[in-house]
């Protein structure tokens, strides 16, 4: 069963991103949302945890709360996905459960 | 396919009640049925009648209360939740002898077995929170 | 009504916030639906179960001694991460002894806690159809 993994704390905030790394199986979704979506910018102290995680899970953020943070697409880590709250809601039907990190 | 959401933070405090409307919002453009919106913890928050926020900002618990009349949304706000937040609709502010209640339209109160059963009977359960 | 595998998963200490007292509430209620149960203790979910629970100095409700009850409502499989444990400088001696009564066994007691790695956690994880974070 592939499990949608929905993240909304920074990673450098809390432990609860990397607790749910550690928790997620191949084959899995991951979102990042509010707080979380400052996890998707590459050359952070955290974008190397996320580029392994990445080797074999699917990565997204949703893109209004990457854009309220200031940060631009562009400066994502290759790979993610930029969605907006109707591609959140598809992710979630495509996903055969969801788990909320908080 | 049919949702449970359960919002665990009240309007305003965290972005999860914003977060949660606008997923709800998405679903149900999508075509999707909402089962049922199950508020917990602060999130019975969203539920007051009484809030003035600034002029220039959105006001969550009218959003809130006109989001459920749109759709006829079944939105519920925990028992003991509210009673430990002092979050009253009028038929309980009478039982326990209150001078008042603040609930706002289109949420009502009931007990934790409603988010059970929502979790039960839909097809996805959603928590938003912090 | 269908059964569905219901997961409650506490990875917040109690006291500091009011997370665990209110999800022991819903897990409470939850046993009432006969559905097949589990709860997930990690990060800092483990300090929910520690023994010696003493809230006398802070004036809240010492609201452990409600896990031992869990057993008596059929919830019995209380998942507890060794990684979550040893990272916090703790074992399972300082967990409290949570049981549950086999009534297919001659009501023998049995322990409810499951102690598990990071791996084992992620795999009942995986197995589980409703997850309810608080």
């Amino acid at each position: 069963m592939a499990m949608l993994h929905i993240v909304n704390k920074s990673p450098f905030e809390k432990v609860a991103f990397e607790s749910c790394l550690g928790h997620a199986s191949a084959g899995d979704s991951i979102i990042m949302i509010e707080d979380a979506a400052v996890g998707a910018i590459d050359g952070s102290a955290f974008s190397e945890t996320l580029k392994a995680a990445m080797a074999d899970k699917s990565v997204y953020v949703l893109a209004g709360d990457l854009a309220a943070r200031g940060i631009s697409q562009d400066r994502m880590i290759d790979g993610i996905t930029a969605v907006d709250y109707a591609g959140f809601v598809d992710l979630t039907a495509d996903n055969d459960t969801t788990q909320s990190w908080l | 396919m049919k949702f449970t959401v359960m919002v665990n933070e009240g309007p305003y405090q965290h972005q999860s009640s914003d977060s949660a409307i606008q997923f709800i919002r998405a679903a149900l453009e999508k075509g999707h049925e909402i089962f049922r919106v199950f508020f917990y913890h602060d999130g019975v928050n969203n539920g007051t009648r009484l809030s003035l926020p600034p002029g220039d900002d959105r006001l969550l618990q009218k959003e809130w209360s006109e989001l459920a009349k749109e759709h006829d949304l079944d939105m519920v706000i925990c028992i003991a939740a509210a009673q430990r937040r002092g979050l009253m609709d009028a038929k309980e502010a009478e039982r326990q002898g209150l001078d008042a209640n603040n609930i706002i339209d289109g949420f009502h109160i009931s007990g934790l077995g409603q988010l059970i059963e929502g979790g039960i009977q839909s097809d996805r359960t959603i928590v938003f929170g912090d | 009504m269908s059964t569905k595998k219901f997961m409650f998963v506490n990875r917040k200490a109690p006291y500091g916030t009011v997370y665990a007292l209110e999800s022991l509430e819903v897990v409470l209620i939850a046993a009432a639906f006969d559905q097949d149960i589990s709860l997930a203790f990690i990060d800092d979910g483990v300090y929910q179960i520690t023994k010696g629970q003493d809230t006398t100095g802070i004036g809240q409700k010492n609201f452990s001694n409600a896990y031992k009850a869990l057993g008596d409502y059929d919830i019995s499989k209380l998942y507890v991460e060794k990684e979550s444990l040893a990272e916090r400088g703790l074992t399972q001696d300082d967990l409290m002894d949570l049981v549950w009564e086999d009534e297919d066994d001659d009501w023998a007691e049995k322990p409810s806690i499951i102690m598990v790695d990071r791996a084992e956690m992620t795999a009942v994880m995986a197995e589980q159809e409703v997850t309810l974070s608080f």
